[in-house]
């Protein structure tokens, strides 16, 4: 009992559970605030900042079976710090937590992973960059050049990830608003990432090739107290354009919307609230709730007119605060696949 | 014919066997007729009113109402000739206790689905019930729950009505008044009656007189 | 058409509105008591998960040091980073000035579900967990640490006495133990494809999780308190039933009506199935909803535990949630069913032109009543049967369903017995006036006071289960719990020096030693045991003969469990063969709960000779001071801290944890007398209009209304009297049913049954208390029934 107690607690200062993911709107005391203008310093700044808040390494792979088979991986690693500072040893305020995802048409494996930093379980170091908690791992001689590997009781994966593209920034030049009052974030993701690996099952193990997104986000107070959750949007278009679209929703029935569409040479266009639109076709009832699984997602300056839809919609990460996050195919006007993440469905 | 009766037996089982109440008993009804079924008791009036009501079955012979054969009807046939085409008033009045008197003179005819309110609100006022409609029966004294309940009949539109001593419970001069209204009421409607009583003053009011006596017609 | 009938169906209820309400809340309440009672057993099945999770013991496997006592806290860093989804904790003594505390440091993060039964307070974030420090004890080692630390100290009285709970880096540094450990618990579920634990962490032993010895009996109390949930709800049932008599008794008259005016029976009937099945969700909604409000009003703990099991907002548990309403929801709908098939039944049945009119609400005229007595006694000579030559669980429950149902059938026939018994002692006409009345409110009373005698029956039933589990219970503790230090070594090696060193600073030293083999065909542990003053005072025997111990003691007698007896079909005096050349007599048979194997004991001396090659690596050790004979096996001989366990400590909690399920059936009792009363109160009411115009005649003879009404409590009060004294057998032969029949076939072994004479008297006086109260309400109001009322008795002659 304690644990799920204390986990309550965890998320308390961090995630709230009173509000779920509407508590990522709480203050940002004591700890660093987004400010646009930010020089990104590389790599110091794909390692972390614990004088934020809150921040995250996650990676999304759609990946190709031998036979044809789409699979899709998560592996996400976060920062929650309770305190804006670190220590050594087992005092250290910063919580370290994990989730490693496994997806097929059929199934959704899923594990999550809950560490303290300052004893070595959990970190990220920037040269040689790895990332990693327990025996889950992303590291590298550079970040274009990764290895990454998660287990669960019932699945594990173990991949190669080659950038073939630049760093993509988000916002303006990095700086990312998530609310019309000007909650923020820094966010950059490499879209670019080409993947070859083995997924385990307790069936055998499965050569895939596919491509990856990794995005890098950290902030102290990304939402606004009026917002109750988001839906995000990573999509690869057989164009070999790409398009990252979120859409967070207010507590009164509003949203506001933010876009990058990033070429197939990396350069970007980022758009403000409302370009981007994306509206639930159809739901699904999993872990209880009702879940849009199916979506229809347009960016009219780009001709985009799309439906995208759940390759597995039972696709829940049955965590500590639960949410909904799986891989997705994309047909209308354009095709291709992607990875589309909801939170605060309650 | 509205009613044919012919060579009706029943029988009823008691201690020392078989008891024949009916041996063979025949009698047919018009439109617009009246008759009163008089006898013992014990005579099997009761009995045979039943019978044609379709609340019980025959032992044999044969019961046409509104030109229908009763005798091989199921169970839920004879229900359904009864919510359209036959109406009973007991001498219990048998009104249902929880509905109000006018839910009660509103719900045969609802069942059968001919509710026409208009109706409804002639023979009420015709029965004397307007200013009670909206009570409920057991504010109601003897004449005035008869009088609802004979209200309920003749709001179906029934092509027969089957009475069991209406006034029976009543005192002579409510007995007298009530069974005038419902003789004028059912002649209005052209309905057919056949009224069991025992009495000789009822009987003498009616078209016709039929007497039964050990199971026959006499 | 369907409408139409609906209409008239449903217009009974609102024109009667009371029935209505006994019928909703009736069936509310019995499904209240089933989700109580459901809750209760959630409860006390997790304080006897958090009993075992703070002592560290039984759950998981851990991970123990080979040699020494401390493990390098980069071993743990090794095992995670190597996959192993392990815990770490950190034991050890703290000086206070006030005495010494044992500081068990845990990390939150990491420690697999339900490790610790700590509460969160509200004010007590994890950030002041994790960083800040803070320490949660019972209240007299809170007490101990106030000004001894920095930290802050909740108190908080379900951790383990003894005991203060903290996070491991806080226990780090109290402890002076920077990067050490303890042992590391291990997660039962590990991921897949990880390294053995030898090439991560060879210098570390892995300790298989151990099975407590009370879990059994716990389960055993688990179908037990089961057993009386269902007992609970028949008597919610009862009342059900008892309405819905009463009301389709009201509406044959309407149903006649309905019927005759051309309403198909069918349609008739699937309506008032659609009725019913209608009433029992919103009663059973209602009644699931009041079961979680009582059992969290009631017993703050299990308000937690019900936020743990059901709590939207904890990861995989809304499955839990769905099915505790469904199964409320569907044992409400169920028990509706039950009730009311016999009235649909006799709805179905009755023939068209049968008298309208509405008969008294009778179960038991004369004749009714000798009928019923004789359905009761073939009932009871079937249950006789069943208990005399009855074999299997299911006959255990018909044996409990032929008991109460006899009991319940057998009491219109007992209760008009004890009336015409006090009519023939009545003198005065008043009197006799008073027992012919009563006589005829028998029938009336009939249902209500079967519920009466079921839920009596039922809580004292309850608590001689309960309390001869408690002292079963304490018993077994103190036999099997005796030796204050209990010590585990690895190394046989180590035995026979630990064993001298043992010797010279205890009391008493107790080597374990055992072997698995087989006596009679039986799989049995074979134990040689050093004869001493802990045996010859502790132990109970279900059987024995004279001089047990010292026959043991030279080696003349054997000592055998319950099982192995039961099983290889041997009893006391037997000869049994231990060895192929040993065939000893058995001295006495003890109880051994929930054991699966069979035991046996022999002498230390005759033990040995068999098995010379047998090293005891288990000892118990008497002391007076376990404190300090604990202090020098650490300080002096140098034996790891995981290695002792506090067996007082064992014991003072698992009685306080016991302790709390007791109190949390005090609830159930207080609960199903209530249903009882709602019962009486809700009869009386539907009595009191049917019963003017018999207390008219009375009134019009000179009784005023006021002593009409006293005589009315009186007479609830008697009717109640009669039916609780029959209540108490029938509760004892409930409880003998469940501990030595039900408790035979599912487990093996029988329970013990004390008497509790005095709890029973109590019991008695709320049962009549409870008849009281309901009687007040309705002799109340008869008292002040209007002479107007009465009246129109005489007036109205229709």
């Amino acid at each position: 009992m304690i644990v799920r107690v204390l986990l309550l607690i965890l998320w308390l200062p961090v995630q709230a559970t009173a509000q779920g993911f509407a508590g990522l709107g709480t203050e940002a005391e004591g700890f660093s605030v987004p400010a646009p203008g930010y020089a990104f310093d590389f790599p110091q700044d794909h390692g972390a900042h614990p004088d934020f808040r809150i921040e995250w390494w996650y990676l999304t792979a759609n990946l190709t079976g031998p036979d044809g088979t789409p699979y899709g991986v998560q592996w996400t690693l976060f920062r929650s710090a309770l305190a804006p500072e670190t220590r050594d040893g087992w005092s250290d305020p910063q919580v370290w937590f994990a989730h490693a995802a496994l997806t097929t048409p059929d199934r959704h494996l899923v594990a999550e992973r809950i560490a303290r930093g300052g004893i070595g379980q959990a970190g990220v170091t920037v040269t040689p960059f790895e990332a990693w908690i327990d025996d889950w791992r992303m590291a590298g001689p550079s970040f274009d050049n990764l290895s990454l590997t998660a287990r669960g009781t019932g699945f594990a994966y173990d991949l190669d990830l080659r950038a073939t593209g630049p760093l993509v920034f988000h916002g303006q030049d990095g700086f990312s608003v998530k609310s019309a009052q000007g909650q923020a974030s820094y966010y950059y993701s490499q879209p670019f990432y080409e993947v070859a690996g083995t997924l385990t099952l307790p069936e055998g193990d499965i050569p895939v090739t596919g491509s990856a997104w990794l995005d890098r986000e950290w902030s102290s107070q990304p939402l606004a107290d009026t917002q109750s959750g988001w839906d995000w949007f990573s999509l690869s278009f057989d164009t070999g354009d790409k398009l990252m679209g979120f859409r967070l929703r207010e507590d009164d029935g509003g949203a506001f919307t933010s876009a990058t569409w990033i070429a197939p040479d990396g350069t970007t266009t980022a758009y403000p609230d409302g370009a981007f639109a994306a509206q639930p076709v159809d739901t699904h009832e999993v872990a209880g709730r009702s879940v849009p699984t199916e979506w229809a997602v347009q960016l009219p300056d780009k001709g985009i007119d799309v439906t995208v839809r759940a390759l597995n919609p039972d696709a829940w990460m049955l965590v500590s605060i639960p949410y909904w996050e799986g891989p997705v195919t994309v047909t209308g006007s354009h095709g291709g696949r992607g990875y589309l993440e909801m939170t605060g469905y309650e | 014919m509205v009613l044919t009766v012919q060579d009706v037996t029943k029988a009823f089982s008691g201690a020392d066997g078989d008891v024949p109440v009916l041996r063979g008993v025949s009698l047919s009804l018009e439109r617009g007729e009246t008759l009163a079924l008089t006898g013992e008791s014990g005579s099997g009036k009761s009995t045979l009113l039943h019978l044609i009501g379709g609340l019980d079955t025959v032992d044999s012979g044969a019961i046409q109402v509104a030109g229908r054969e009763i005798t091989t009807m199921t169970d839920s046939e004879r229900a359904a000739l009864r919510r359209s085409d036959v109406g009973v008033i007991f001498q219990q009045f048998n009104l249902i206790p929880s509905l109000t008197v006018e839910a009660n003179i509103a719900f045969q005819a609802r069942l059968a689905g001919t509710y026409d309110s208009d109706h409804a609100t002639r023979l009420a006022g015709a029965l004397g019930l307007t200013e009670h409609l909206s009570k409920y029966p057991e504010a109601l004294s003897g004449g005035q729950q008869q009088r609802v309940a004979i209200a309920r009949t003749l709001t179906a539109q029934p092509k027969l009505v089957l009475a069991d001593e209406p006034t029976g419970n009543l005192d002579e001069a409510t007995a007298s008044e009530v069974l005038s209204q419902m003789l004028r009421l059912v002649r209005d409607t052209g309905a057919a009656l056949l009224m069991v009583t025992h009495s000789q003053t009822v009987a003498r009011r009616m078209e016709r007189h039929v007497h039964l006596s050990q199971g026959h017609v006499v | 058409m369907i409408w139409t009938i609906l209409t008239a169906l449903l217009s009974h209820w609102r024109r009667n509105g009371l029935q209505f309400f006994a019928l909703i809340s009736g069936l509310a309440l019995a499904t209240a008591l089933w989700s109580g009672v459901q809750a209760i057993n959630a409860e006390a099945r997790a304080s006897y998960d958090a009993a075992a999770a703070t002592l560290g013991e039984g759950q998981f496997d851990q991970l123990l040091p080979r040699a020494g006592e401390v493990i390098d806290q980069s071993v743990y860093i090794a095992l995670r980073r190597a996959g192993w989804q392990v815990s770490p904790v950190l034991e050890g003594r703290f000086e206070t000035e006030t005495g010494r505390v044992r500081i068990v440091g845990l990390d939150p993060l990491t420690a697999p579900g339900s490790i610790a039964p700590v509460g969160m307070q509200e004010d007590a974030t994890l950030d002041d967990f994790l960083t800040r420090g803070v320490l949660f004890a019972g209240p007299d080692m809170a007490a101990r640490l106030d000004g001894a630390v920095t930290q802050r100290v909740v108190v908080d009285p379900s951790v383990a006495p003894g005991v203060a709970l903290t996070d491991i880096g806080v226990a780090q540094t109290l402890l002076d133990a920077e990067g050490q450990l303890s042992r590391l618990i291990v997660a039962p579920l590990q991921p897949m494809g990880i390294q053995p634990l030898a090439t991560t962490a060879p210098d570390l032993v892995r300790q298989v999780a151990q099975d407590a010895g009370a879990d059994r009996l716990t389960d055993s109390f688990h179908l037990n308190l089961t057993a009386f949930g269902l007992l609970s709800f028949a008597v919610g049932i009862f009342i059900v039933h008892g309405t819905i008599s009463l009301a389709f008794e009201q509406r044959r008259g309407m149903v006649r009506t309905m019927r005759a005016l051309g309403v198909p029976l069918s349609s008739l009937i699937w309506l008032m199935i659609a009725e019913l099945v209608l009433f029992a969700l919103v009663a059973g909604a209602i009644g699931v909803a009041l079961g979680y409000v009582i059992a969290a009003v009631l017993l703050p703990n299990v308000a937690a535990t019900l936020q743990g099991l059901y709590g939207a907002s904890v990861a995989g548990t809304l499955q839990l949630r769905a099915e505790w309403w469904l199964s409320g929801i569907a044992i409400a709908v169920l028990g509706t069913g039950l009730a009311a098939s016999g009235a649909l039944w006799k709805i179905a049945k009755m023939p068209l032109l049968s008298s309208a009119r509405p008969r008294a609400w009778a179960v038991a005229s004369g004749v009714t009543a000798l009928r019923l007595g004789a359905v009761a006694g073939v009932l009871f000579v079937l249950g006789l049967g069943i208990a005399l030559f009855g074999e299997g669980l299911t006959l255990g429950f018909v044996l409990l369903a032929c008991l109460l149902i006899g009991a319940a059938l057998i009491l219109p026939l007992l209760l008009r017995g004890a009336v015409t018994l006090a009519d023939r002692q009545a003198h005065s006409a008043m009197w006799q006036w008073f027992w012919a009345d009563t006589r005829q409110q028998v029938p009336g009373m009939s249902l209500a006071l079967m519920a009466l005698l079921l839920a009596t029956a039922t809580n004292v039933g309850v608590s001689t289960m309960v309390s001869s589990f408690r002292v079963t219970f304490v018993d077994f503790l103190d036999q099997r719990l005796a030796p204050e230090l209990f010590i585990r070594i690895e190394d046989a090696g180590e035995s026979p020096d630990l064993e001298a060193f043992l010797i010279a600073n205890a009391r008493e030293v107790l080597p374990l030693l055992s072997v698995e083999t087989e006596i009679a065909g039986v799989p049995t542990d074979l134990f040689g045991v050093r004869v001493g003053p802990t045996y010859r005072e502790n132990w109970l025997f279900l059987a024995d003969t004279p001089d047990v111990w010292d026959r043991v003691e030279e080696g003349e007698a054997t000592v055998v469990s319950e099982q192995l007896a039961r099983r290889a079909g041997l009893w006391t005096g037997d000869p049994v063969v231990i060895a192929p050349d040993l065939t000893l007599p058995i001295a006495a048979i003890v109880a051994d709960y929930g054991n699966p194997l069979g035991q046996a004991l022999i002498s230390e001396e005759l033990f040995r000779g068999l098995y010379p090659d047998v090293v005891p690596l288990s000892f118990g050790v008497r002391t007076n001071d376990p404190a300090q004979v604990r202090a020098r096996l650490t300080d002096d001989y140098g034996l790891p801290e995981a290695a002792i366990t506090d067996q007082s400590r064992i014991k003072a909690f698992s009685l306080e944890v016991f302790e709390r399920t007791f109190t949390v059936t005090g609830a159930l009792n207080v609960l199903t007398l209530a249903v009882a009363a709602f019962a009486i109160l809700m009869s009386l009411l539907t009595l009191a209009s049917i019963r003017v115009p018999q207390l008219a005649p009375a009134w019009a003879l000179g009784l005023t209304r006021r002593s009409l009404g006293r005589l009315e409590l009186l007479r609830a009060v008697v009717l109640a009297m009669v039916t609780t004294v029959l209540a108490i057998p029938l509760g004892l032969l409930l409880a003998w049913v469940l501990l030595s029949y039900v408790n035979v076939e599912a487990f093996g072994w029988k329970l013990p049954m004390y008497l509790f004479p005095g709890h029973y008297a109590l019991l008695t006086l709320f049962a009549l208390m409870a008849a009281a109260l309901a009687a007040l309400w309705p002799a109340i109001r008869l008292s002040r029934t209007p002479p107007s009322e009465l009246l129109k008795v005489f007036a109205n002659d229709r």
